[in-house]
């Protein structure tokens, strides 16, 4: 990784300019922090946090078949989704196994936008544009910056700039003309807050990001708080919590399959996966708190009360949020009741460990009330 | 306070050396929110992995500078981790070893040759 010569986001001098400690992550030099990962945690969860995010993979797939060519891939019904209305969903293999999550989205009428993982979106790319098929178009959006804006104070900061972002609910997508250029904006985030991705030209990154973080209540947030937000939040990562192996089901993501998908079986993996449902699956995702010693994290081993190994844990450390400490892990199904007693194995040693529900911080998404 | 190239720093009272990890690496690490200590009575060798220092993000060894018994670890630490942070070269320290030997403490920096090495990093 060490000679990987890392690409930059439009944002790199602005990073450095606020102090930013940088890292190598999904082939970007990212800030991991500014101010310190605790206080840029706790003001994301208080106020608002601005994130970069333009490491992700933005692109348009086009065409009057876009939808039908894009659900060979995914498990979802996107024929389903209403117009600026967005869904997650999973680039599942033959297998069944998650390639990638993303979000795909209709801010218009002409096909889909997608957000993909920054260290998965060369494959992803590749892999669609090979296998997309009739007038379908793989249309990737290289020229555009994505920013996030999160926590509960968001609303209040991007709807001075345009009063209609406050009339979005979670997971609407739009294109709204902000900041004095044409950006797609979703009520949609990774931390378990209110919030808003807003995607716009690279050309007008930086001042819209300054623009932001001109008002008092926003700081910049790294990729550390991003990931402990995230974990707080119950939100499984790529590559850690899921990868080309665990299917929707295992990850306890089966929401993302869709009725008339289940009915017609037709996406990838269709045999594993609804055999999956029907009998359950061999391993499923639990959320831990650990009660003593030393946080779990990924790698650290799983075991029953008798101290028997049955798993093992793919994300975890302290939650800032709740002075916990948590954990994201695989076990198999008889060991994921809320309550059952475990153990996590850290530098060999064992400490109790709780199943809990997630998420293990009450998420505020912005549903609207129903009329 | 003598320091060693991974960052710890040792400080002789007699035979017993206080140890701890510098400024620079408390800073380096960001937040610490856990520190496990070594047990009163165990005895180390020089550059043996003898505590751990976790931040939100990662869990780093810290390794002993000098040969010698615990005879003391700082108990503070569990409750108050952040004490690395706001104070690494005092009140954060880890543990205190007994060393038979202080000619052990010749090869480690001085403050100045520390803050020398620390600038070609």
């Amino acid at each position: 990784m060490s000679d990987e010569i890392l690409k930059t986001t439009p944002l790199n001098a602005a990073h450095r300019a606020l102090g930013a400690r940088m890292v190598g992550f999904g082939g970007y030099d990212m800030p991991v922090q500014y101010e310190g990962v605790l206080a840029e945690h706790k003001w994301t969860r208080e106020h608002a946090g601005l994130f970069d995010v333009s490491h992700m993979g933005q692109a348009k797939i086009t065409g009057k078949d876009a939808i039908e060519q894009f659900e060979r891939f995914v498990p979802g019904d996107y024929k389903i989704v209403k117009d600026h209305k967005q869904k997650y969903t999973h680039l599942l293999n033959d297998n069944g196994g998650i390639m990638d999550d993303l979000m795909a989205g209709k801010p218009d009428h002409d096909g889909l936008y997608v957000v993909v993982n920054a260290g998965n979106k060369d494959a992803d790319f590749a892999y669609l544009n090979a296998n997309l098929a009739g007038d379908a178009k793989l249309e990737i959006l290289e020229d555009r910056a994505l920013l996030a804006l999160q926590g509960p104070e968001a609303v209040a900061v991007l709807s001075a700039f345009e009063p209609a972002v406050a009339e979005m609910a979670f997971m609407d997508v739009n294109w709204l003309n902000i900041f004095g250029t044409n950006c797609i904006i979703s009520r949609s985030g990774y931390t378990g807050e209110d919030g808003f991705e807003i995607s716009m030209p690279n050309a007008d990154a930086e001042r819209i990001w300054n623009t932001i973080l001109g008002d008092e209540r926003v700081k910049p947030i790294g990729l550390g708080a991003r990931d402990s937000l995230r974990l707080e939040a119950g939100l499984p990562l790529h590559g850690h919590d899921m990868d080309a192996t665990t299917s929707p089901v295992e990850t306890d993501l089966a929401f993302t399959i869709s009725k008339s998908r289940k009915e017609a079986a037709d996406f990838p993996g269709a045999e594993r996966i609804l055999k999956e449902l029907a009998e359950g699956p061999s391993r499923k995702r639990v959320n831990l708190i650990v009660k003593e010693g030393a946080p779990a994290r990924e790698g650290a081993e799983i075991a029953d009360a008798d101290g028997n190994v049955i798993g093992v844990v793919t994300s975890g450390g302290p939650s800032p949020s709740t002075g916990n400490k948590i954990a994201i892990g695989f076990v198999p199904p008889a060991f994921t009741e809320i309550g059952t007693e475990l153990q996590v194995l850290v530098r060999g040693r064992p400490s109790a460990a709780t199943v809990v529900a997630s998420p293990f911080v009450p998420t505020r998404y912005y549903r609207k009330p129903k009329a | 306070m003598k320091f060693t190239t991974d960052h710890e720093w040792v400080s002789l009272d007699g035979d017993i050396a206080t140890v701890g990890i510098s400024a620079h690496a408390a800073e380096a690490l960001g937040d610490v929110v856990f520190v496990e200590t070594p047990q009163v009575g165990k005895t180390f060798a020089k550059g043996d992995s003898f505590a751990v220092v976790e931040s939100v993000k990662a869990a780093s060894d810290v390794y002993a500078p000098v040969s010698g018994e615990v005879v003391e670890a700082n108990e503070a630490l569990a409750d108050a981790p952040e004490t690395v942070n706001a104070s690494p070269e005092g009140e954060g320290w880890f543990a205190k070893i007994k060393i038979s030997d202080a000619s052990q403490l010749d090869g480690l920096m001085d403050k100045a040759a520390y803050d020398a090495f620390l600038a070609t990093l």
